[in-house]
């Protein structure tokens, strides 16, 4: 869903005079939603800045990405990014029904990361109960 | 996408249409190198910074404005697929590059890096809401921050 949103809102930028670069690990949804300039990472999805804990493999995914921005001349087009990922049964892995995408409950309750996240928002005027 | 439209037939949901573009997509071309432009972020993580509100997950179309130099310490996550979050929680900087970009900006690679980046919670199944909620207080925020070029970078 966020590959569909990043089309979306990459379209309205281009078209108010920004440009734009999508960097992405669903290489299907961005294709569909053709925004201007797309990069893809063959990551699992989370990790389209690079793998966690690895500052020069994030340095090199940007870099590349950035490279690609720079590259792109022709509207549509989407540069497959050399990174990969060092485990290969994550593909596998994602697919899973146990472990695959599980979807939260939808309600329109703020869902803090921690309960402390709460009251500092409340205590900032960001929230009230 | 087969394997969402699969799991959506097994639950009883009618197949979700993605959004498929029948035009070609606009183009702005990049007016100077990135090394001359002040660059945008936007990361459809559901991010958002200690003392800010958490998003909800009945598409919620806001943005939030995180400050560029935001530590580690004080940068949160709330995504309706929230299993996806296991590692940006331990290391914000797989899914939100404040730290590399901050990074590429002192070794010129980009101009310099917006003095916010914005963040949105990417899961809005409503293609009308993104285009009509979400995308113009992007372009706002970007504008007022006089972003040349943005990357934008999906969960």
């Amino acid at each position: 869903m966020c590959h569909q949103t990043v089309s979306l809102i990459a379209r309205h930028l281009e078209e108010n005079g920004i440009p734009t670069l999508c960097l992405g690990s669903a290489l299907d949804i961005l294709r569909a939603g053709r925004p201007p300039r797309a990069a893809f990472v063959d990551y699992p999805l989370g990790h389209s800045a690079g793998r966690p804990f690895d500052t020069q493999d994030q340095l090199a995914v940007l870099t590349a990405a950035l490279e690609a921005f720079e590259a792109i001349t022709a509207p549509g087009d989407l540069v497959v990014l050399p990174n990969r990922w060092p485990e290969n049964d994550w593909a596998l892995a994602a697919q899973s029904e146990e472990t695959g995408d599980t979807r939260q409950p939808r309600d329109e309750s703020p869902q803090w990361q921690f309960p402390e996240d709460r009251q500092a928002a409340m205590a900032s005027g960001a929230w009230s109960a | 996408m087969e394997m969402i439209r699969a799991r959506y037939a097994r639950l009883g949901y009618a197949p979700y249409r993605w959004f498929e573009a029948n035009t070609p997509p606009p183009w702005q071309a990049l007016p100077r190198p990135l090394a001359e432009l002040r660059l945008g972020l936007l990361s459809t993580s559901g991010a958002y910074v200690r003392g800010q509100r958490a998003y909800h997950y009945r598409d919620d179309s806001s943005v939030r404005a995180i400050p560029s130099d935001t530590p580690d310490a004080d940068l949160r996550f709330s995504h309706i697929t929230e299993n996806y979050l296991v590692d940006a929680r331990r290391d914000p900087a797989c899914i939100l590059p404040l730290g590399t970009l901050r990074l590429l900006a002192t070794r010129g690679v980009i101009g310099a890096l917006a003095r916010s980046v914005v963040s949105c919670m990417g899961g809005v199944y409503s293609q009308r809401r993104v285009r009509d909620e979400t995308a113009p207080a992007v372009l706002e925020t970007f504008r007022s921050q006089g972003v040349e070029a943005a990357l934008l970078v999906a969960m």
